[in-house]
């Protein structure tokens, strides 16, 4: 591998690696220290963090705007499934599926709260249910209109919001690497991906289609299946984990569709807030 | 020992002395095996006065790369159990669920290959494991021991998270827990639905019900609840 090489042809495209590398000369040390100690095949595995870091910090770039990123999107959950629970003509089916929702809205405001007292008085003015289009109609029409009245339009939408939410928070741990809090949004992160694991289930169940628990192998990334969704699922068709092809990884049987299963991908914060914005009426993210 | 590097440098003479000797094929064999055992037991003896190796692996955790081999050995644990699940799985498993296992069997081997590939030279050794505690023909048996090996996992992914120094590493880490938890949440709806995210239950793997957190613990604790599963003496140090 010559690095040299792969900074030249970066530079063709983007003129200002070496500036956007240099103003970060820790990540560069730490990549070249690094390197003298491992093995080639585990190069691209630190190429890919030093990459990481030269691109990866933008919005929001410190943990009180991370922390706040984090709460407008647990209002927006909490009060999505609150307004289906207390405020709606949907049916549920079963007594159970009226109790997972309970249970993930329970969860989304245990977040909120979590959150707000972490933030004290930095954190953002609540979000209010009236903050909120949950059908989208601005960019998707009448696609969700029935979101609150139609079991299923609705379960599409809770899965969307609950696939979207793993992905920001994964997309988020760079900015709190090493500290405390890190740990807490981890645990939110995974609480966020057992939710949609079980709405994944409660989808396919209902509408009788052949969705996963974990996101599978389609070619856009969006197994779902609903097109408005696609920006939810950008990129969960990858299979390659920073330079390392996992299909057939090492000779062993794991399949493309495996592959993309195995690791789910982060959202970068600007993709997370244009997803966001569709339901917020006012006070849109920037 | 002495005797022993003389014997050594005996064999070694006469093997110099064997690659100009026309000598018939047998006796080569013969010379051949006598210098193998005699360098092995002079390497066995020279060993005495070193520190001594003992069996096992160690995870050293003064670096991203101890937390890394720590992932790898639980990935090796989970790919193992469902390796075993999947090539003969309980008779009153679902068709669906006979398919899932099969998928969460490669998501394992996925992850621990490539903690593997990417560890290179600096990875640990495979672990052997002990799955006696499991009866792999009932279905309650194997259900329960997926449960435990899941949410064990997200808690030691969650637990881990905060030592990693490095970006990337601390994504993919991010990347693989997501999916753990996708796991737990299908394992435990199949044990009993709706229990996807019983965060009351998980309390002794450091989760927070009233603040809906999920599990947490450290190394050293996690390793004591897969010390059951696992043959090979795992050494921790500078954790």
């Amino acid at each position: 591998m010559n690095i040299v090489n792969i900074l030249e042809e970066i530079e063709k495209v983007d003129g200002e690696i070496y500036e956007r590398l240099s103003p970060r000369r820790t990540a560069m040390k730490d990549f070249f220290n690094v390197g003298k100690k491992i093995s080639l095949a585990a190069l691209p595995l630190a190429l890919g963090s030093m990459f990481q870091k030269a691109y990866g910090q933008s919005n929001p770039a410190n943990v009180n705007e991370v922390l706040n990123f984090a709460l407008t999107l647990e209002y927006l959950e909490y009060h999505f499934y609150n307004h289906a629970l207390t405020n709606s003509t949907i049916t549920f089916p079963t007594p159970a599926s009226n109790a997972a929702i309970t249970t993930i809205r329970n969860h989304e405001l245990a977040h909120v709260n979590l959150l707000k007292g972490a933030l004290g008085s930095a954190a953002v003015t609540p979000f209010v249910d009236a903050d909120f289009d949950f059908t989208g109609a601005a960019t998707f029409g009448t696609a969700f209109a029935d979101v609150f009245s139609n079991y299923q339009t609705f379960l599409k939408v809770a899965t969307a919001f609950e696939d979207t939410g793993v992905r920001a928070y994964k997309g988020q741990a760079p900015v709190l690497k090493g500290m405390p809090v890190l740990t807490t949004a981890l645990q939110i992160h995974s609480v966020e991906a057992r939710h949609a694991s079980h709405l994944r289930q409660m989808t396919a169940a209902s509408l009788g289609v052949n969705l996963k628990p974990w996101i599978s192998y389609s070619a856009n990334g969006n197994d779902t299946g609903i097109a408005q969704v696609n920006a939810v699922y950008a990129g969960e068709q990858n299979t390659m984990i920073a330079g390392i092809e996992i299909t057939g990884i090492n000779g062993t049987a794991v399949t493309q569709t495996q592959a993309a299963e195995s690791f789910d991908e982060f959202l970068t914060g600007s993709a997370v807030k244009t997803i966001a914005n569709i339901f917020i009426k006012t006070r849109k993210l920037s | 020992m002495e005797n022993l590097n003389e014997k050594e440098q005996d064999v070694m003479l006469k093997e110099s002395s064997i690659l100009d000797a026309k000598l018939e094929r047998r006796s080569f064999l013969q010379f051949a095996g006598a210098g193998a055992a005699i360098v092995a037991l002079t390497a066995a003896g020279c060993r005495k006065d070193r520190p001594i190796v003992t069996s096992g692996v160690t995870l050293d955790f003064k670096d991203d790369f101890g937390v890394l081999n720590y992932a790898y050995a639980l990935e090796q644990l989970e790919a193992a159990f469902y390796i075993q699940v999947a090539s003969a799985p309980p008779s009153a498993f679902t068709q669906t669920q006979k398919n899932y296992f099969q998928d969460v069997q490669f998501h394992e081997i996925a992850h621990r290959e490539f903690f593997k590939k990417a560890l290179g030279t600096a990875a640990i050794g495979s672990l052997s494991v002990d799955f006696s505690s499991i009866d792999f023909t009932s279905a309650t048996s194997v259900l329960a021991a997926a449960q435990a090996f899941e949410d064990l996992g997200v808690a030691a992914y969650n637990g881990a998270g905060v030592r990693l120094k490095d970006t990337g590493f601390l994504v993919i880490a991010g990347q693989i827990v997501s999916v753990e938890a996708r796991h737990a949440a299908w394992v435990r709806d199949q044990i009993s639905n709706g229990t996807f995210a019983d965060l009351a239950s998980l309390s002794a793997l450091g989760s927070d019900n009233a603040n809906g957190l999920d599990g947490q613990l450290t190394p050293n604790k996690v390793l004591a609840i897969a010390g059951k599963y696992v043959k090979t003496k795992i050494n921790v140090i500078n954790l």
